[in-house]
């Protein structure tokens, strides 16, 4: 699972802090261009749908900025260069998120009771190491509950594939 | 004594069968996303939304609001029991409560906390009985520029009483309003910052904001962290809890002071999390023995439980007669208003008595049903935390991408999810608060429709907050809340200086 010659990857709070106000720095900026676009003056009847945004745009630029110059000017400091976790750290979050990315991609083309099913199953064996019978028993009973909650009990229907589609849901 | 009336009213729309079995299911619930990570009582209460839709709005509110005294009373089972943290209000329950468990009182230490709670929410529950129909009767009389001003203070104690960094907190609001500005405009009809994307053009819910932010986000956190659950084992037996409660008035003083402090962090937006850190230095700071403290002292369960308590429960008060939440999972609950078809705000008061004092008679009876319910059940959610994180992490994933997709049954909406989900990584790590993100999406369109008609009405004057004493003096005390960070730092630059 872990091969040990695999560069360890992270990111330092400088990159992470400066990307994270370029972020908003951005979401200000398309605010305040749009706001343009639709009017962010007095019109003839009152304010312009802009009038609120415009501002609230410019607010989130100038914090950006204040943030953005702060870490500028520790970029060297110790804190700064510090690794928002550890390799090792990095790794778990990312067999947590990597896998979540791939189950909602699933959830598009099987429905979320297959995906979720595979999902489960899948994460168990790969992370708790469970036998596969256990993990597809554990997997199929927790889709088999929700199944019952939402479909049957509160008539709430969840997306569905070509495995439902075949029993005729 | 109107008040007292309408609440017997209110027993009795709450003292229903079907009532009663909801309150009970929700405090379970509440219990079981309280204890297990990466859910909370926010996103907790935004997954199990959607199954309320067919629901009358009173039932719904009950079922939910007891969803979220669990959830409150479930955190410090696991402060208490494994030293984590279910919840971040129960972060200082840690200090003592766990103490407490190794030497092998966590049953002491578990009957003080839960019994504590209870007290806080009791305390929190009578001031909102005689406090929120006077309050709502004062709102009546609010015109858009006074609710903007509530709004605004609303919003300016979140930079000034914030302990992340108020230029972040700023941020994370303003991207709350700007997030809140997409889609269609109500006033004008057009079309905001959709570019032409038809999943924009509804523009962003805030309950698969919660969702992601909270609940996806506090996932990639706890996988961070490693956990391992090295449970201390508990039983509740009828003797601690007896011998317990005969210690516990002698900390009445702590008590009190909690109660206090934890219903005016409720209120004004300071939640729960700060109220329960500040009453528990209070406590040590005011103590005889302050160094026992962190070594595990009854005192020290009692304090930030109280106040914890406290602070939830108030924050439903401005909720119910402003329509403005004091804390993110009261957001959601206004969110669940909203899409009842009731419109929180002083005339909930007048025109849906029945919902309202059924929701406060609930208050009531849900504390006492989670009292009895968690003091008789810890076994069982001690069992619970022993299921490796491995079967936890995925299903908790999924019962999150449930709660996303049922809001509006787009999958688009799922997606949008773990965006979020990355966000709450992000700004935890960096320090970002995300409970002004979530208030200033929920508020955002309320905020904007009240200023702009104090705008329509003056003419494009901002003179006009400041044109009566009311709007006024909340106006000018937003903008003191708001300068507050500044003048404090400018004060301890000036102190050494000094000296």
């Amino acid at each position: 699972m872990k091969s040990p010659n695999k560069a360890p990857i992270t990111v330092s709070y400088r990159w992470l802090e400066l990307l994270t106000a370029a972020f908003f720095a951005a979401i200000g900026a398309v605010v305040v261009m749009d706001s343009v676009r639709t009017g962010f003056r007095w019109g003839a009847d009152g304010p312009q749908p802009g009038y609120f945004p415009f501002y609230i745009g410019c607010v989130m630029i100038i914090g950006a900025a204040w943030v953005g110059l702060g870490i500028l000017r520790q970029w060297s400091s110790e804190k700064a260069r510090a690794p928002i976790c550890s390799p090792h750290q990095m790794r778990l979050v990312l067999q947590m998120f990597v896998p979540c990315v791939l189950f909602v991609i699933g959830v598009i083309y099987l429905g979320l009771y297959v995906a979720g099913t595979i999902y489960i199953a899948a994460f168990m064996m790969w992370q708790g190491r469970f036998g596969w019978l256990r993990s597809l028993l554990v997997a199929i009973g927790v889709s088999a509950v929700l199944f019952g909650l939402f479909e049957l009990w509160f008539q709430v229907p969840l997306p569905k594939g070509p495995l439902e589609a075949l029993f005729g849901y | 004594m109107e008040e007292i009336v309408n609440l017997f009213g209110g027993f009795a729309v709450a003292l229903s069968v079907q009532n009663v079995l909801l309150m009970i299911v929700g405090i379970l619930l509440g219990v079981l996303i309280g204890v297990l990570p990466g859910l909370g009582g926010a996103n907790g209460v935004a997954i199990l939304l959607p199954l309320t839709f067919s629901m009358s709005p009173t039932s719904a509110i009950i079922m939910l609001s007891c969803i979220y005294w669990g959830a409150l009373f479930g955190g410090a089972i696991t402060s208490v029991l494994f030293n984590i943290p279910g919840e971040p209000w129960s972060v200082a329950t840690t200090f003592d409560g766990h103490p407490l468990a190794v030497q092998g009182k966590a049953s002491q230490a578990l009957t003080a906390a839960f019994t504590s709670s209870f007290v806080g929410a009791l305390f929190a529950v009578l001031m909102v009985t005689f406090m929120a129909p006077l309050v709502a009767r004062f709102a009546l009389k609010f015109g858009p520029p006074e609710f903007f001003a509530v709004q605004l203070l609303t919003f300016c104690s979140f930079i000034g009483m914030s302990k992340e960094p108020p230029v972040k907190t700023l941020l994370a609001m303003m991207l709350g309003f700007a997030l809140a500005a997409v889609g269609l405009d109500s006033v004008t009809g057009t079309l905001r910052m959709t570019f032409g994307s038809e999943n924009l053009l509804k523009g962003f819910d805030f309950l698969i904001a919660v969702i992601g932010l909270f609940g996806i986000g506090e996932i990639l956190l706890s996988m961070e962290e490693g956990l391992n659950f090295n449970g201390q084992k508990a039983r509740i037996t009828f003797k601690d809890v007896l011998s317990t409660w005969a210690e516990l008035p002698r900390y009445w003083v702590t008590s009190l002071r909690s109660c206090l402090i934890g219903c005016w962090m409720g209120i004004t937006p300071g939640g729960a999390t700060p109220a329960s850190f500040m009453s528990y230095g209070l406590a040590q700071r005011f103590s005889k023995d302050p160094d026992g403290f962190g070594k595990g002292k009854i005192e020290g369960v009692v304090a930030p439980e109280t106040a914890a308590h406290a602070a939830g429960t108030s924050a439903l008060l401005p909720m119910l007669t402003l329509g403005i939440p004091g804390s993110p999972t009261a957001a959601v609950l206004l969110g669940g208003l909203l899409i009842w078809g009731l419109q929180p705000g002083p005339l909930l008061f007048t025109e849906q008595k029945d919902f309202v004092w059924g929701l406060i008679a609930s208050m009531y009876l849900g504390n006492i049903a989670g009292l009895l319910v968690v003091l008789t059940t810890v076994p069982w959610w001690a069992a619970i935390l022993r299921v490796p994180f491995s079967i936890i992490g995925p299903v908790i994933v999924v019962i999150c991408a449930v709660g996303a997709y049922t809001v509006h049954s787009k999958l688009f909406d799922v997606g949008l999810m773990l965006g979020f989900g990355v966000m709450g990584y992000v700004f935890k790590k960096l320090k970002y608060p995300l409970a002004p993100l979530v208030l200033a999406l929920v508020l955002g369109d309320m905020a904007e429709s009240s200023f702009r008609q104090s705008m329509l009405i003056s003419g494009g004057s901002l003179g006009i907050f400041w044109a009566n004493g009311l709007s006024g003096s909340i106006a000018t005390l937003a903008l003191l809340m708001l300068v507050w960070p500044l003048l404090s730092s400018l004060w301890t630059a000036r102190k050494p200086a000094a000296s």
